[in-house]
């Protein structure tokens, strides 16, 4: 089984988030970047099914050359090959087109991303890769199991979860549960710098969409304490201040 | 040209969650001077399909076709794109609900559209384009997208707008698209944990930490949420020791959740916590040490021991309820 995993590189979760350019650019000055917390989790959930000569995995990145320490990381955690798309990742669109394009001249069984990136937190690629491929999709699954041609998936849903059984090839959006992420042991990172680094041009997408600018939100105002033994008084809060209750 | 709104029925049911959508579409066919045509699929009674003329759908096309029993995405996605070419739509809105986020990308493709996924607020209009209000950075900042292209898509943020009576008389028609797309995806079961507020859609929010101590406590979550008809959510380390199912965790990995009222009782604050309840419109916190990070995002919060702080404040909702 061949399988390709989609990997962003974003922000680490604690980064404080700032902007320049009059809040028309995320500040990336002193930022560290890592794989996205989901396509990890993907990524991991690809490595043990392809375990024991059962399948080979392929990670993709849409980036410019500064990503390369997020790919190697993929690589060290024991992705079998790497291929980064050499292109400013501008929105979704244009990289579900590269994803789609690469993943159609290379016939994969399975494809997985994140179920978001926590950057643009879009939920967009899987869905735009799986309309461009013409194949199924499932945004945010719970759990993955391959049998012959067929992906076993629960997909969330409001307040439980459905079922699936899906014929390959297929795109899945993996969320919490699916794996454990992996820590890169020494003989990964040893072996990661021989693995190979595929750098492939992009494909000319129109642009459909851009962000104009970025707003922090407002910050709440002091905390009110109420004291422990007079809950009434919060009660009362909530109801004619708030107006939540 | 008309706004087209897609509107998911729960077991032949409308949420709250879809009239707030059905609302926000509105505003916009207001905005761009044009009526609102809403898309149900599946078995939906037509009484309830006439509840969506009082938030001001006029039109109502009506699928149901055994083929689309059940949600699979591409199918419902190509039942939305037809319906919108047919009703001539440029502009496309769905609720950024679970199964929202796995059709609007689709939809949005299949019409080539631009997409804005997770709206918050009315988009501006500037010229032919529309500048969209979203969550970025896990609710760390708000980007604002200019869709560019002719066709538009958005999905809109459960519990970001609010409900706007606009009462029409809603014309109901059968709608039957052609599904040529096959692809195979089956249904096999469907598994909902209980029949409980569901976390996704809930106006309240009660939620418990690592500060509970252990699950025999959770009664205490429980019936605070009970007697403030609110749902139940936990922190990521709660659901990892599987003292509560994993859907219930919120937080960066877990759901993002905007209630009017997010009520977080032993649980410190973390960063990857934050990100998944920051929008809520009011926080209330309740935790032993003064010191907790989460008191600096709070509306209001009390110092105190879990355990003393909540059956007191389960008594006063429930004599403020009673009065
Ligand atoms: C990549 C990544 C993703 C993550 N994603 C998430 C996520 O999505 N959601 C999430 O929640 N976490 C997430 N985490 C974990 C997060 O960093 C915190 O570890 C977690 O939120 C802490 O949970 P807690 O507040 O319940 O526990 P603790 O941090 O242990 O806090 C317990 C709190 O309870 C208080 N307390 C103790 N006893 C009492 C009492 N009797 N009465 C009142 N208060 C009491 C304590 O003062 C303390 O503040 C993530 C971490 C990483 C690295
Ligand atoms: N630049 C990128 N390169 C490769 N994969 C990506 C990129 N951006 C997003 N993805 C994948 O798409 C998933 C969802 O991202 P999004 O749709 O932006 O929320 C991520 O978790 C990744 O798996």
């Amino acid at each position: 089984m061949k399988i390709l995993v989609c990997i962003s590189s974003v922000p680490d979760t604690t980064t404080k988030i700032t902007f320049t350019n009059d809040n028309a650019q995320f500040n990336s000055t002193g930022v560290q970047f890592i794989v996205n917390p989901y396509d990890e989790i993907a990524l991991a959930r690809a490595i043990e099914l392809s375990e024991g000569g059962k399948g080979t995995v392929t990670v993709i990145n849409v980036g410019e050359a500064e990503t390369d320490p997020t790919i190697r990381k993929a690589l060290a955690t024991g992705a079998d090959d790497a291929v980064r798309v050499n292109a400013k990742p501008r929105d979704a669109w244009f990289v579900a087109h590269q994803i789609a394009k690469y993943a159609k001249e290379n016939n994969f069984d399975l494809i997985l991303t994140g179920r978001e990136s926590i950057d643009y937190n879009g939920t967009q690629v899987a869905g735009f890769v799986g309309e461009l491929m013409n194949i199924p999709s499932v945004s945010i699954a719970k759990k993955i199991e391959v049998q012959d041609q067929t992906a076993l998936v629960d997909r969330e849903v409001e307040g439980g979860k459905e079922v699936l059984s899906i014929s390959l090839p297929c795109i899945i959006g993996v969320a919490e549960g699916v794996a454990e992420s992996r820590i890169p042991n020494m003989r990964g990172i040893m072996s990661a710098r021989t693995k190979p680094l595929q750098v492939i041009e992009a494909v000319e997408v129109a642009e459909l969409s851009s962000v104009t600018k970025f707003e922090t939100p407002q910050p709440r105002g002091e905390v009110t304490l109420i004291a422990a033994n007079e809950p009434e008084k919060l009660v009362e809060l909530l109801h004619s201040k708030s107006h939540v209750i | 040209m008309s706004v087209l709104v897609y509107v998911e029925n729960t077991a032949g049911e409308f949420k709250k969650s879809v009239f707030e959508v059905v609302s926000y579409a509105k505003a916009i066919a207001g905005l761009l001077n044009t009526d609102l045509t809403a898309i149900s699929i599946g078995t939906v009674d037509p009484s309830n399909l006439n509840l969506l003329g009082q938030y001001g759908a006029s039109k109502i096309l009506n699928v149901n076709s055994d083929q689309l029993k059940s949600f699979v995405s591409h199918s419902y996605a190509s039942v939305i794109a037809s319906a919108a070419k047919s009703e001539n739509s440029a502009v496309v809105i769905l609720s950024n609900s679970f199964s929202g986020k796995g059709l609007a990308p689709r939809v949005a493709a299949k019409l080539e559209a631009a997409f804005a996924p997770g709206a918050v607020a009315l988009p501006e209009i500037s010229g032919n384009n529309l500048i969209v209000k979203r969550v970025a950075f896990s609710s760390k900042a708000f980007a604002f997208t200019e869709l560019k292209a002719a066709n538009k898509v958005l999905s809109l943020t459960p519990n970001s707008f609010e409900l706007k009576v606009d009462q029409v008389q809603p014309e109901i028609i059968d709608f039957d698209p052609q599904l040529t797309n096959d692809l195979n995806t089956i249904i096999k079961d469907i598994v909902r944990s209980t029949d409980k507020v569901s976390l996704a859609d809930a106006e309240i929010v009660v939620s418990g930490g690592r500060g509970l101590k252990g699950p025999e406590n959770w009664g205490l979550i429980e019936e605070l949420a009970d007697a403030l008809g609110a749902a139940t959510a936990c922190s990521k380390p709660i659901s990892d020791a599987g003292w509560r199912p994993h859907e219930e965790h919120v937080g960066q990995t877990g759901i993002s959740v905007q209630p009017n009222l997010y009520i977080a009782i032993g649980i410190s604050g973390a960063i990857q916590h934050l990100a998944g309840v920051s929008a809520s419109k009011t926080i209330v916190v309740i935790n032993k040490d003064p010191e907790a990070p989460f008191f600096k995002v709070a509306d209001y919060g009390i110092v105190g021991d879990a355990f003393e702080v909540v059956p007191q404040l389960i008594a006063a909702i429930k004599s403020y309820k009673a009065g």
